[in-house]
């Protein structure tokens, strides 16, 4: 299966080409916009770690290491298709239009950080494991129906494909022909378990074999792979030619979340040991050396400006004003039916608040 | 005459832990099965040291998927097992839903007990720690009002471990919910070796003749703290940890209200649909005439549970159980 499913890579890990099929769309430009997301969200991320520690936030989903993956990804994303994450994908909506302000809000236990900016269709992030697949497909299957082209994208991780509903939205996604992304961002872990214990099978790419659904793995740290092979399954999907279900190999190098403690389970020392050899981050930025496209000074002023951005962020979360109690309540129906509206009331009057 | 029993001071997840293994090491047939319980020990550390002690074929990381865990569970039970299947939060139980509903609830119902499933569901729950979206559901009445499932929630370490000792010996599936505000908020003497704190007993954790106080898991505090507030105008409370939800201690219950004539039910779950409801029935049917003010309840709300920066808001609160002793009692 492993040879049935190879894993696809444009630019190997030294920053070397590997295979020159894009190359001439691989610009300056191009490039440089990438990495810049990259490094843009990789500072996001570790922001969000610290706030946590220091308390300002609730727990925090860390994906430093996964960048390339959720950024090529939704980079092939067009205007006005949906976007499916999980809690570890905020590398992939900051990219497709969420702010960073109400990405922070979400991890500060505030319901406003579920809102997508005006006009973007991004879903709150799912946080039952793989229920978020049904909803792609359903939401995609809903653009066929009313005749656009537009598609869905879909990210969940390796341990998603043992639900029930990783399967159940393959099968519906290809008895409907919905123009559906299954991006998997196989870490190599479920929390704990690693994926040797989760499954036999040798990738999870040869899982749409049984869907007759196209499968595609590939080297999900290298983002041209990510990039130009996810742009090619959202080309078929918007031409009727179905679902893709996408395995992009990467790594995190952190905790599942800041509750988590990975030493536990796996040998750390051999997950930072990573960071000079697979990281994305790393690898873009010796291809552009390989390429004379690094500048020095260029780098350093993006990380000065990247770093303001994030801090302007953080400052408007905390500025944020406190949330009102009713928001509890006045969200739930269209409107208030009376036992929710009587305890809203029981609720003030128990405050002295009327 | 007392024999002296060894005890070790234990917070309510290491009595968790100890409860499984004195089960595991009397009887083979225990296992413990979920996600991330074998070498992570757990994600709140309830399984620790297990797998190191029984080994990897009896504590058993299983694949993500909780239909399946919950699934295969039942097939091992009915076929010699006793399986302690974890669910990692109660607010991921539900994709089992199906197979607890339709399968380990009344399969002994079907046939007329040629099959049944003694198993031990366990499963963290409640708000109040700051916890991400849908980690906090309190949705035990969805288990209480499904027939075949026993349901029951320790609010201290040495329930925690004795009634747990119950629930794995129980013929039947069992419900064994756990308050995450509870695993780490306490410690007690814990005996060490085996006890039992029987299901479907409540207890009288404070006498009081005013007004009877209703409450269970994380709400315990809650109540105590509420009840202290009330002792100093007066109102002495009897405070009931109901302990099993079903079925209900319809006894200690009905005793304590014909006593006080009033009572406070407090609950985190929603109100509509809430073991509240079922409280006050039962009241109806044993105690109407004894009865001297309507009962109130302080409930969460018929909303889903906030995000963290509500929850506060949503929890009920000391302050409003204290009011709604006085409402009794002033009635």
């Amino acid at each position: 299966m492993e040879k049935l499913f190879p894993k696809l890579q444009i630019i190997d890990e030294n920053g070397e080409w590997n295979d020159e099929t894009y190359r001439g769309e691989i610009t300056e430009e191009l490039t440089k916009e990438l990495y810049t997301k990259m490094l843009r969200s990789r500072l996001f991320d570790r922001k969000g770690v610290n706030l946590q520690r220091q308390g300002r936030i609730g727990t925090y989903v860390p994906f430093e290491g996964q960048e390339a993956s959720q950024i090529g990804s939704a980079m092939a994303m067009g205007e006005g298709d949906w976007m499916f994450p999980t809690y570890r994908d905020h590398a992939a909506t900051m990219t497709f239009g969420h702010s960073l302000k109400t990405l922070f809000l979400y991890w500060k236990g505030r319901q406003e950080g579920c809102i997508p900016p005006e006009g973007k269709n991004i879903f709150p992030p799912a946080v039952p494991i793989a229920s978020q697949l049904l909803h792609a497909t359903g939401a995609a299957w809903a653009e066929k129906l009313k005749g656009t082209d537009r598609a869905s994208i879909v990210y969940f991780g390796d341990g998603a494909t043992s639900e029930g509903d990783f399967h159940e939205g393959l099968n519906f996604a290809s008895v409907f022909n919905a123009p559906v992304i299954f991006f998997n961002q196989n870490n190599g872990f479920a929390i704990s378990v690693p994926i040797e214990k989760q499954m036999k099978s040798k990738t999870i790419a040869q899982k749409a074999v049984a869907y007759e659904m196209e499968g595609v793995r590939l080297d999900g740290n290298d983002v041209f792979a990510v990039y130009f092979h996810t742009r090619t399954a959202v080309e078929r999907a918007r031409k009727g030619e179905g679902p893709t279900l996408i395995e992009a190999v990467t790594w995190r190098y952190g905790a599942h979340t800041t509750a988590d403690d990975p030493s536990k389970y796996r040998n750390q020392e051999e997950s930072t040991s990573r960071r000079e050899t697979t990281d994305p981050i790393l690898r873009l930025e010796r291809f552009m050396k390989n390429e004379n496209m690094w500048d020095e000074k260029w780098a350093l002023d993006l990380q000065e400006s990247l770093t303001s951005e994030i801090e302007a962020a953080v400052k408007e979360m905390e500025e944020a004003p406190a949330p009102h109690y009713n928001d509890v309540f006045d969200h739930v129906f269209a409107e208030n039916p009376w036992p929710i509206e009587s305890q809203k009331k029981a609720y003030a009057h128990s405050r002295g608040d009327r | 005459m007392t024999t002296a029993v060894d005890t070790k001071k234990l917070t309510m997840v290491q009595a968790v832990t100890d409860g499984m293994r004195v089960m595991m090491k009397e009887q083979e047939n225990v296992i413990v099965l979920g996600e991330d319980v074998g070498q992570n020990g757990g994600v709140f550390r309830a399984t620790d040291g297990l797998v190191a002690e029984f080994g990897d074929k009896r504590v058993i990381d299983t694949p993500l998927a909780e239909s399946g865990i919950i699934g295969t569970s039942i097939g091992l039970a009915m076929n010699g097992f006793k399986p302690i299947a974890e669910m990692q939060f109660l607010g991921f139980i539900y994709p089992a839903f199906n197979q607890i509903m339709t399968h380990a609830s009344r399969i002994r119902a079907r046939t007329l007990g040629a099959f049944t499933v003694p198993m031990v569901i366990r499963a963290p729950f409640g708000a109040g720690v700051r916890a991400p979206e849908i980690h906090s559901d309190s949705v035990e009445a969805l288990f209480t009002g499904m027939p075949g499932m026993k349901v029951v929630v320790p609010s201290n370490p040495y329930d925690a471990k004795g009634m747990l000792i119950s629930a794995i010996e129980d013929p039947d599936p069992v419900l064994f919910l756990e308050p995450m505000r509870c695993y780490r908020s306490t410690k007690m003497d814990v005996p060490d070796g085996k006890y039992n704190v029987p299901l479907g007993k409540a207890a009288r954790l404070q006498e009081g003749d005013d007004v009877t106080v209703f409450a269970y898991g994380a709400m315990i505090d809650v109540v105590m703290k509420a009840a202290k507030t009330a002792e100093g105008k007066g109102i002495k409370c009897d405070v009931i940890d109901l302990r099993s939800l079903y079925p209900l201690d319809k006894d200690m219950i009905a005793e304590s209200v014909q006593k006080t004539g009033r009572a406070v039910i407090v609950h985190e779950a929603p109100g509509t649909g809430g073991l509240g409801e079922t409280i006050m029935s039962l009241i109806n049917d044993t105690s109407f005439l004894y009865m001297k003010a309507p009962i109130e309840r302080v409930t969460g709300f018929d909303t889903p549970v906030p995000m963290f920066a509500l929850e506060d808001h949503y929890l009920p609160s000391a302050e409003r159980v204290v009011q709604a002793i006085e409402k009794v009692t002033q009635f």
